[in-house]
């Protein structure tokens, strides 16, 4: 017979005080993370007619829609850029943070199983989670790209700053995902309320309009909106040039760090007792 | 005993019940806040259950731990408190090593992904490295018998080969400390039987083992030691054999001596009430239970009694299976014996059945016909309930199903 196997560690785990080592733990179940995250992406298109093309057709129709409510019907000006495009760079951003919200906000209560069943760091589920709105921007991006070709646009520098857009994004998805499905777990009213805070968020953000349009008397509230900072950024990263004054995406990116780490806090909180309640 | 590679100390979980704003019972925020309004003081007297409370044991490293008891006695709640997937609210506990927990075969597999995808991703959601996955991967699909259906859904998958290549990647995992529940409650009877010499030799490899189970003798074959536990507390730690002993002993689903009622007895025939059976006792309880070892003979003494002298009786029994399908049946005339005179008064009889039944309960129909009337003289349809064991009479566990109905036995001799 082989001697036991130990691991020089002993864990400890008293009920008063709640388990320790957060980062740790997350970083020691990064492969989970991984495998999730490549489920949810995987098994999104399986057996679906067009498959990713599902990713490119629904920008392009917002963009086709927006085009003729806020530009045709509505005026919406789009500083001397092509209104198709300033939109769609919009939408692109837009869809990367709801897609996430959406998907991060259910996570939790989609895999019950997972959450009363085995244990690791319930983080991991909302953080896999994101990988939804992640897998859609790449086509978003190509169906931008060949936008860019039509209107015989081309990128410039500013692109180099695409991968913080989508990294800011991904940071404000993941704390109102953190926020929603943690409630979710004990409140159920989250599946109704989640279709309306995103509408809601929607029209409080520059998606279909320039942020630019916005009343200065309003405007640092406006700022406030994580969203704005973040889809402005997309704007600025995929079309060169954008409403972007420093000091106002620093106020909405604190208020999405805000909400992030709350997040966080919170969801540590409750975490614990995500299997006796969900 | 070895070092201790878990300690609990005075364990204990406590669950809310009822509406009160934190409680289990507020589904939605309307709910939460209702009660908080309509109740605010009420909070303190929400309904209390302690699914297990003031627990401590310890069990050594590479020891193999049974753990018995009656449904909702703890045995799930103090699996997932060791596993982490919820927290004690009172008490400590110490843990060395890996700790891995099987309280489901399949958890996180995916319908929709292939069975190769499915052995990856519930690797890593058992708590398996990539790496570790990858080089364990052909011996757990070998494992499973699936090798031709790898790269398929498994939502085309039977049954039969969804549960086994659960279990395989699940017997695979590497970790110093197993909790298992209930895992060999999957497959048919020789994936069972894999499953049970698989488990035999993870112990082998000098993993530590709790193991929750219903089947006893997965227990006694599988478990040195015994933990029982009762109403979220332990009543019981030491030798399987001893605990499972003392769990059928306090389980007892039946008395081994019932008294018949008279209502017990069909009375829409012919002389009803002439002949009426008192008493079934049966002779060789297991445990203080109305329960029979595997293979062991049920012998049964009938007391009836009888209103005015009989002549022509034969008494007669029939098994039926707990959905009402009779099974088999016998009569005391079967082997050419005739049948009997009784005269008025109080009597006994002595049954031997030859127990060809397979671990299950069963229902015993009890009656008596004349021979030349062809009347019933009495008929008790559910005269008792017996249960028969999946453990031998000397404790070995019970293997020998093969998925058939009845035992038989067979006489082997062999020759040039």
């Amino acid at each position: 017979m082989q001697p036991p196997i130990l691991e020089a560690q002993e864990r400890i785990y008293d009920a008063t005080r709640p388990f320790k080592g957060f980062v740790r733990e997350l970083w020691a179940y990064r492969e989970l993370a991984f495998f999730l995250a490549w489920r949810d992406v995987k098994v999104r298109y399986k057996q679906t007619l067009l498959g990713v093309g599902w990713a490119m057709l629904r920008p392009v129709v917002s963009m086709a829609i927006f085009t003729f409510v806020f530009h045709r019907m509505a005026g919406i000006a789009s500083g001397g850029i092509a209104y198709p495009l300033f939109a769609l760079a919009g939408i692109v951003g837009w869809n990367l943070v709801a897609e996430g919200v959406g998907a991060g906000s259910a996570s939790l209560l989609g895999n019950t199983n997972l959450v009363t069943k085995v244990y690791f760091p319930r983080i991991v589920i909302p953080l896999s989670a994101l990988a939804r709105g992640l897998a859609d921007v790449v086509p978003a991006l190509c169906v931008f790209a060949v936008a860019l070709a039509v209107y015989g646009a081309a990128p410039g520098w500013a692109l180099a700053v695409l991968p913080l857009a989508v990294l800011h994004a991904l940071a404000v998805a993941f704390g109102l995902s953190l926020w929603f499905s943690a409630l979710s777990v004990r409140y159920r009213d989250v599946a109704h309320a989640l279709p309306f805070v995103l509408q809601t968020l929607f029209w409080v953000s520059p998606v279909g309009y320039g942020a630019e349009s916005v009343p200065a008397a309003v405007a640092m509230l406006y700022w406030c909106n994580p969203l704005t900072g973040v889809i402005q950024l997309f704007r600025f990263a995929l079309l060169g040039s954008a409403h972007l004054p420093l000091e106002l995406y620093v106020l909405s990116a604190a208020c999405g760090l805000g909400i992030l780490l709350s997040g966080l806090w919170f969801f540590q909180t409750v975490e614990a007792d995500f299997a006796d309640v969900i | 005993m070895s070092v201790p590679v878990i300690t609990a100390d005075r364990l204990g979980k406590r669950y809310t019940l009822g509406g009160t704003p934190g409680g289990i019972g507020a589904r939605t925020l309307r709910d939460a806040i209702g009660a908080a309004i309509r109740a605010p003081r009420r909070a303190g007297e929400a309904r209390e259950l302690w699914a297990l409370r003031d627990v401590s044991f310890t069990v050594g490293a590479g020891e193999i731990l049974g753990v018995i008891g009656r449904n909702g006695a703890g045995k799930s709640t103090l699996l997932k408190l060791l596993s982490r997937i919820t927290r004690p609210t009172e008490g400590r506990m110490r843990i060395r090593g890996r700790i891995a927990s099987l309280l489901e075969v399949g958890t996180g597999f995916h319908m929709e992904l292939t069975g190769r995808e499915n052995v990856y991703l519930n690797g890593a959601v058992l708590g398996m490295r990539r790496a570790e996955i990858a080089r364990k991967f052909d011996e757990i699909v070998a494992f499973a018998e699936v090798e031709r259906f790898i790269d398929t859904p498994v939502k085309r998958y039977s049954t039969g080969m969804f549960l086994r290549l659960a279990f395989a990647v699940a017997a695979h995992l590497e970790a110093d400390i197993l909790l298992v529940d209930e895992v060999l409650a999957v497959g048919d009877a020789e994936f069972q039987k894999k499953c049970l010499g698989k488990m035999d030799e993870v112990v082998h490899a000098g993993r530590t083992v709790l193991f929750v189970s219903h089947t006893m003798g997965a227990i006694t074959g599988l478990c040195p030691t015994a933990l029982l536990l009762e109403h979220g507390g332990v009543v019981m730690q030491g030798a399987a054999v001893d605990v499972v002993h003392a769990y059928l002993n306090a389980n007892r689903s039946a008395p081994p001596s019932i008294d018949i009622a008279r209502a017990q007895h069909l009375d829409a025939h012919h002389g009803a009430g002439i002949v009426r059976l008192e008493r079934v006792e049966l002779e060789n309880p297991f445990g203080g239970s109305f329960a029979v070892p595997w293979k062991e003979p049920i012998r049964l003494t009938l007391r009836y009694q009888v209103e005015q002298d009989m002549t022509n009786v034969v008494f007669g029994l029939r098994v039926d299976s707990t959905t009402g399908v009779p099974l088999f049946g016998a009569h005391h005339t079967d082997d050419g014996a005739q049948p009997v005179t009784i005269a008025r008064g109080t009597h006994h009889l002595n049954i031997i059945i030859e127990n060809t039944l397979q671990a299950g309960r069963y229902v015993l129909a009890i009656g008596a016909h004349s021979a030349v009337s062809r009347d019933i003289l009495f008929l008790v349809p559910d005269a008792a309930t017996l249960d028969v064991l999946d453990v031998t009479a000397t404790g070995r566990p019970y293997l020998g199903k093969y998925g058939c109905q009845t035992n038989g036995s067979a006489a082997w001799e062999f020759s040039d």
